[in-house]
């Protein structure tokens, strides 16, 4: 048998919630762990848990203290956050289209030239990555991914602006990312994409889930709006490979 | 069918019940009442479940005419002047309006939300179970966006139940309790007594996202980014500038500064209420106190119905009514409080 994994912290968060805590920093091991234990827990529910929220290095367990206590839950959840890794299963794999730089892409040009290089090599190194959503959070739909390349790893920007358009593809620190409604940002906005990660009333409500892989191609602006017209009227537009 | 008609309504103002749950996981939060207490009184006044959706009226005035026949509605929270046609309503009550009728509202004269529950429920189309509106996503029936005046709502015609009044305990004063955590250790001691030992106010910036927390500059151990971690309504993060912020029931599903405390499931409400200007302070409870006052606020909440009251019983609530003199108003002095005139029934 495998040896067990090293035990999470766990962080109240209030009365009613705990952060099952994986890792302090962004860590892709820890991100496996955190979504094995969202998967064993969506298989094998524990009475009391009435909803849980991944993120990049813990998961958050909202549970009803009416039902299980701080330190009875936390007993149940420590074996099975302890367990080792599952085998990697087959990620469902998304291929997002993005019109880049322009007005849908407000800050290739310098990025590129922060980078030293050309908007082109930029979108190539983006296109290039292949990426996990490690989470989604702060809005709806809003995709979080690991796996950007290193070359592009560069601080936010110095005031972050108040509104960035739905769909807008970005990067920020580490991180990529598909941002679906109109929201504030201090990322770099390389480019948008048509695709609806949350559109309310088509099925599904939202596209990407937690541990989907995603990589990217480009498409010109025509496309764009072509595409954008169908997603609104319902459309997935995102390529989905079945392996 | 009548028809409830909003006349006139100031911002801050929405449908909301007890939130929308399940999708927190896709970046959707929460939503629902700022103070569900109150909203639980309002619609078990009129017969609804608790959590049922109600009208949440922010701090100022706001009127409502019935039309196309009778509608009963009974309205909890933050007090105010109420009346229908003259005739004085007091906070607590349920009321029948009339064809034509209405009723009038005045400023929140302290806190902040009053809840008009309509009996027989509002009309809409849940998204994940909720009516609630979340205004950034869109969503929320019968209207996905805050109320204005010459919106409606159909609704069922008044049942002509006798009107009922609800005497809700008397409300805990003292600091907002909270529970330290989940990021406590990225604060030195130093910090955390000068979060827990301050008097603080709450910023005329707030709103259902976040309340902005005004006093002390609150120091981090090593910087303000941590990475995004989830929140939970009233978590206490603190920003680079140390300015806490209260996270409310319109906050993002994560969030990447550091979290020092969380307020209590008991005290939520109550911080809701907490007007803009208003000096208080906070509390550390333990982990046992926090859930045992989560237990019974949640015990409350389901025996509301035993608190119902014959509405003949009439009582003089002297703190309102000194408030209210205080603040230079003309007010009924039939109140939901607590000094009791009449033996009840």
């Amino acid at each position: 048998m495998a040896a067990t994994l090293p035990p999470p912290r766990l962080l109240p968060s209030g009365d009613s919630a705990v952060t099952v805590e994986f890792s302090r920093t962004i860590d892709d091991t820890a991100n496996q762990r955190v979504l094995a234990l969202d998967k064993a827990l969506a298989a094998s529910p524990i009475d009391g848990i009435t909803e849980t929220v991944p993120t990049y290095r813990s998961l958050l367990v909202h549970y009803d203290p009416g039902k299980i206590g701080f330190d009875a839950l936390g007993e149940k959840i420590l074996p099975i956050a302890t367990r080792p890794l599952p085998p990697a299963t087959k990620a469902r794999r998304w291929r997002i289209p993005v019109a880049y730089g322009g007005e849908h892409g407000i800050d290739l040009e310098d990025v590129a030239k922060t980078l030293n290089t050309t908007p082109d090599d930029i979108i190539a190194r983006h296109i290039g990555g292949d990426y996990k959503v490690a989470m989604i959070g702060f809005t709806p739909g809003w995709s979080y991914l690991s796996g950007l390349d290193k070359s592009l790893h560069m601080s936010r920007r110095q005031s972050p602006r108040l509104l960035t358009p739905a769909g807008t593809i970005s990067i920020g620190g580490i991180q990529a990312g598909i941002q679906c409604l109109a929201a504030p940002s201090g990322w770099h906005l390389l480019g948008r994409t048509p695709v609806r990660t949350y559109q309310l009333h088509r099925n599904p409500t939202f596209l990407t889930e937690p541990g989907d892989r995603v990589t990217f191609f480009a498409i010109d602006h025509k496309t764009f709006e072509d595409m954008d017209r169908a997603a609104e009227a319902g459309e997935i537009v995102a390529e989905q490979v079945v392996a | 069918m009548s028809r409830l008609i909003v006349a006139s309504i100031g911002p801050a103002s929405s449908v909301q019940d007890g939130g929308r749950h399940g999708a927190q996981r896709y970046g959707l939060t929460v939503s629902g009442a700022m103070d569900r207490l109150s909203l639980a009184a309002a619609n078990t006044l009129v017969g609804n479940e608790p959590l049922a959706a109600a009208v949440e009226i922010g701090p100022f005035g706001a009127t409502f005419t019935a039309k196309d026949g009778t509608v009963r509605v009974a309205i909890a929270g933050a007090p105010r002047n109420a009346d229908v046609a003259g005739r004085p309503v007091a906070m607590d009550t349920s009321v029948t309006l009339k064809d034509g009728e209405t009723l009038t509202l005045g400023f929140a004269r302290g806190g902040a939300f009053t809840y008009l529950a309509i009996e027989g429920g509002i009309k809409g189309e849940p998204v994940f179970g909720s009516l609630a509106v979340n205004a950034r996503a869109g969503l929320g029936s019968p209207y996905p966006r805050p109320l204005q005046a010459g919106d409606e709502f159909t609704v069922e015609a008044a049942s002509g139940a006798p009107e009922l009044r609800i005497e809700l305990p008397k409300p805990v004063s003292g600091p907002i309790r909270v529970l330290l955590g989940p990021q406590d250790d990225e604060f030195d001691d130093a910090n955390k007594a000068l979060f827990l030992g301050s008097e603080w106010k709450i910023s005329a910036t707030s709103d259902r996202m976040g309340y902005r927390l005004e006093g002390p500059a609150i120091k981090h151990l090593h910087g303000h980014n941590i990475v995004s971690d989830g929140t939970v309504n009233g978590s206490i993060q603190v920003p680079g500038n140390g300015s806490p912020i209260a996270l409310m029931m319109d906050r993002g599903t994560s969030g990447g500064y550091p979290k020092i405390a969380t307020v209590i499931t008991a005290d939520v409400g109550r911080l809701a209420q907490t007007s803009a200007g208003t000096a208080f302070r906070f509390k550390q409870v333990s982990m046992a106190e926090a859930q045992d006052e989560a237990r019974k606020f949640a015990q409350l909440i389901r025996t509301l119905p035993d608190r119902l009251r014959s509405s003949d019983t009439v009582e003089l609530n002297i703190e309102a009514l000194s408030d209210a003199n205080v603040a230079g108003y003309a007010v009924s002095a039939v109140d939901a409080g607590t000094w009791q005139v009449t033996a009840e029934p």
